[in-house]
């Protein structure tokens, strides 16, 4: 027989809910909870996102000069124009060419960054903010310094006045198709202006990796170093790069504030699929059924590039897989 | 907890701080850059877009003019950057568009009945416009806009630079050449056209003896005489005696003024800032001939005011126009030489615009004169960009000239289609 008593000793306060009653009011409605917290966020990606793409696939059927509310229908013309007619054909395989370069090349450096700041023992946060400063400047902030500091044609431009020092002439980086010094200018800023975000991103993933991993390997016999991180880092990396390249394949398809301030609208070189699209929509020309029709190719390309890019690197799955 | 829950945020401090915010909000909407002219006038709200001239004053006065209109209160948007028209159109189309607006004619806009017929407020006074202006704003008898300025654009150079490498003035293209090799140096470039040359795009086919869209609306650009001027500018462009990638386009005059480049392309808006930075080692001469059917050309820019038809107040709109830009004939003279130098469209205005009747303005004049082209309001913006990329391609990019003709041709003529059928 037990001596113990449970007299004196405080008891757990009683459920308040009975088991048998159901909650009231908002705690009490799973259904009305979630149209409170998803509502305005669906209604607001209805309204900004699924209405103008709607109304983008109908005007692609349409004649729509100048206006948004056009009524004489034309069936596929507009795609046959901006297919057959048009420079879009033309900056979608660039932009293909673009997204083999910069993809694997963006990928590697802010790998390499993350890889770099992770092994410094101080000055951790420093480095990591000023690799990370870079994403907080605008797009065409940025594009204008570039274009007009530092490879500007004149001799007051900061590259040519460092090759004047070794009685190199002024270059014309921009204007000058031939050689194409014009992909120096936007591939440097680009990858000065995104390596650092994806750093953040391979940080964070490095950081999650188990450090009983290296011990386990380092106990089996593998080299610190590349055959540490050939069979340990980037295996379990392998989640983060598939949608850090997933992410740089859609910007390299959407590129647009760069290009649009670097190279500009006249020329017919560089110029991204997503401004040849304004050009013809929401430039001079505001034929909003032709660019409409690019804008549904568009979208339906890089849909097909993500299902692909999914398809061959498993996009979704765990490092376990 | 969190750091915010240690604060002492109370209901009613919630309150007060939102009715802070919204108070703020209300001031900063009364402050100063709100796009309103500060017009005393009552009645209807007028909304009118202008695009950002670089000459110091014009916004002021834009607005001075609006605020003296007492009838209706006219707010100003002030469009700074190189992005007026996609500004523009993506406004004309909405709710917010603007009531009046500046613009070149196009003839899809008198078609898309985006713009009112302004013929009624014009008539009165057509005889005293410039033929041409008139002539370029008509449709079908109709007449769609106001010429608000003209703006010759001609070569600006700098004497002494010619007399030094003992150059004469270029009267045809391969002059042209000749003379940008002799006047360079390896810190001035012979010549300047622009960043990428397309502010040139009109007056080469002009100058080749051609016209961009002919009297029957079919091509006209595609001739012999462009063609060579294509492939002349080619070699200009690679002989290295062309400014490039300059920080300022052909619209400023930086580039002649701080001695980039001994010859300039520009409009007659900067000669007032060349003047004052050059003194008399200044300048002008037409675009020189192409080919033996080529005749020297002085390019007609300018800007023209609209009424939106669509708008809510067309009548008021078009009362407005009607009083600044054709009663009101002393704010037309200083809007046309008070800034930068244009010519009043108005023949009466141009004739007593003493600024322009002496020394280098009065020069320009009679370039404008002599021989000026006028816009083609049939060569719309589509065709324009399509005509930009045969200089991206034939001379900035070594293309065939004929092969990027034909293809700018196919473009053209599904735009003349659409227009004509």
């Amino acid at each position: 027989m037990s001596t113990t008593t449970t007299r004196g000793v405080a008891q757990p306060a009683p459920a308040k809910v009975s088991k048998t009653r159901p909650r009231r009011g908002l705690r009490g409605n799973p259904t009305l909870n979630f149209w409170l917290f998803t509502g305005p966020f669906l209604f607001g990606l209805a309204i900004f996102v699924f209405v103008p793409i709607g109304w983008s696939v109908w005007l692609s059927f349409f004649d729509a000069r100048y206006t948004v509310t056009p009524s004489h229908f034309t069936g596929f013309e507009n795609y046959k124009q901006i297919l057959t007619n048009s420079e879009f054909p033309d900056s979608l395989l660039t932009f293909t060419v673009f997204a083999a370069f910069i993809v694997p090349t963006t990928w590697a450096l802010s790998l390499g960054l993350a890889l770099l700041v992770n092994r410094l023992r101080f000055m951790r946060a420093f480095f990591r903010s000023v690799f990370f400063l870079p994403t907080a400047v605008s797009y065409v902030a940025a594009a204008l310094i570039w274009k007009m500091s530092i490879f500007s044609g004149v001799r007051f431009g900061l590259a040519n006045t460092v090759l004047g020092w070794f009685g190199v002439d002024n270059i014309a980086y921009l204007s000058n198709p031939s050689p194409p010094w014009y992909w120096l200018v936007i591939v440097s800023l680009r990858l000065w202006i995104q390596s650092g975000f994806y750093m953040i991103l391979f940080l964070a993933a490095l950081q999650n990796i188990p450090a009983e991993l290296y011990e386990a390997a380092a106990i089996d016999g593998a080299k610190p170093g590349w055959q540490t991180f050939r069979h340990i880092t980037l295996p379990q990396l392998r989640a983060t790069s598939t949608a850090v390249i997933l992410l740089l394949l859609v910007a390299a398809y959407q590129a647009f504030d760069e290009f649009f301030n670097i190279v500009g609208q006249k020329a017919t070189w560089a110029q991204t699929p997503l401004m040849e699209l304004y050009k013809t929509a929401l430039g001079t020309s505001q034929d909003y059924g032709a660019g409409s029709a690019g804008a549904v190719i568009l979208s339906l390309l890089i849909c097909l590039v993500t299902l692909l890019q999914g398809k061959f690197m498993g996009f979704g799955r765990g490092e376990d897989k | 907890m969190s750091a915010l829950s240690n604060n002492n945020w109370s209901r009613r401090s919630i309150f007060r701080a939102a009715a802070g915010m919204a108070a703020a909000g209300t001031l900063a909407a009364c402050g100063s850059n709100n796009g309103r002219g500060g017009g005393s006038g009552s009645g209807e709200q007028l909304t009118q877009y202008f695009h950002a001239y670089g000459e110091a004053g014009t916004e002021q006065a834009i607005k001075r003019y609006a605020a003296a209109y007492k009838k209706a209160n006219v707010s100003t948007n002030w469009i700074t950057g190189n992005n007026f028209e996609s500004a523009l159109f993506a406004a004309l189309l909405t709710s917010k568009a603007p009531d009046v607006f500046e613009f070149h004619p196009q003839l899809q806009m008198v078609k898309s009945g985006q713009v009112a017929d302004l013929s009624d407020i014009i008539d009165p006074v057509k005889d005293d416009f410039n033929p041409a202006d008139i002539k370029s704003h008509t449709v079908d008898g109709k007449i769609y806009g106001v010429r608000m300025i003209d703006d010759p654009q001609f070569f600006y150079y700098r004497k002494s630079m010619l007399e030094k490498a003992k150059v004469d003035v270029p009267t045809t293209l391969e002059e042209l050449v000749e003379a940008a090799a002799k006047l360079t140096t390896n810190k001035v470039k012979g010549v300047f056209l622009g960043n990428d040359f397309t502010a040139i795009q009109n007056v080469l086919i002009f100058s080749a003896g051609a016209e961009t869209i002919d009297a029957n609306n079919k091509i006209g650009y595609h001739t012999d005489g462009v063609v060579e001027g294509l492939t002349q500018l080619r070699k200009l462009f690679t002989s290295g005696n062309v400014l490039l990638d300059a920080p300022t386009d052909f619209w400023d005059p930086s580039s002649l003024n701080q001695g980039l480049c001994a010859i300039q392309w520009g409009g007659m808006w900067s000669m007032p800032a060349m003047q004052k930075a050059l003194g008399d080692d200044l300048g002008i001469f037409p675009f020189p001939k192409i080919g033996s059917s080529g005749k020297q050309s002085v390019y007609n820019g300018g800007w023209s005011m609209f009424v939106n038809a669509k708008g809510k107040n067309v009548d008021a709109a078009k009362e407005y126009v009607k009083w600044l830009w054709i009663d009101q004939k002393k704010y037309q003279e200083d809007w046309a030489t008070s800034y930068g130098f244009h010519i009043p469209p108005r023949t009466s205005i141009a004739a007593s615009a003493t600024k322009l009747k002496s020394g280098l303005p009065a020069e320009g004049v009679k370039l404008f004169t002599d021989y000026g082209h006028f816009d083609n309001i049939s060569y719309d913006q589509t065709m324009q960009t399509a005509f930009a990329e045969v200089l991206a391609s034939s001379v900035r990019k070594n293309g065939n000239p004929e092969a990027a003709l034909d293809t700018c041709d196919k473009k053209v003529n599904v735009e003349l289609k659409k227009l004509f059928g």
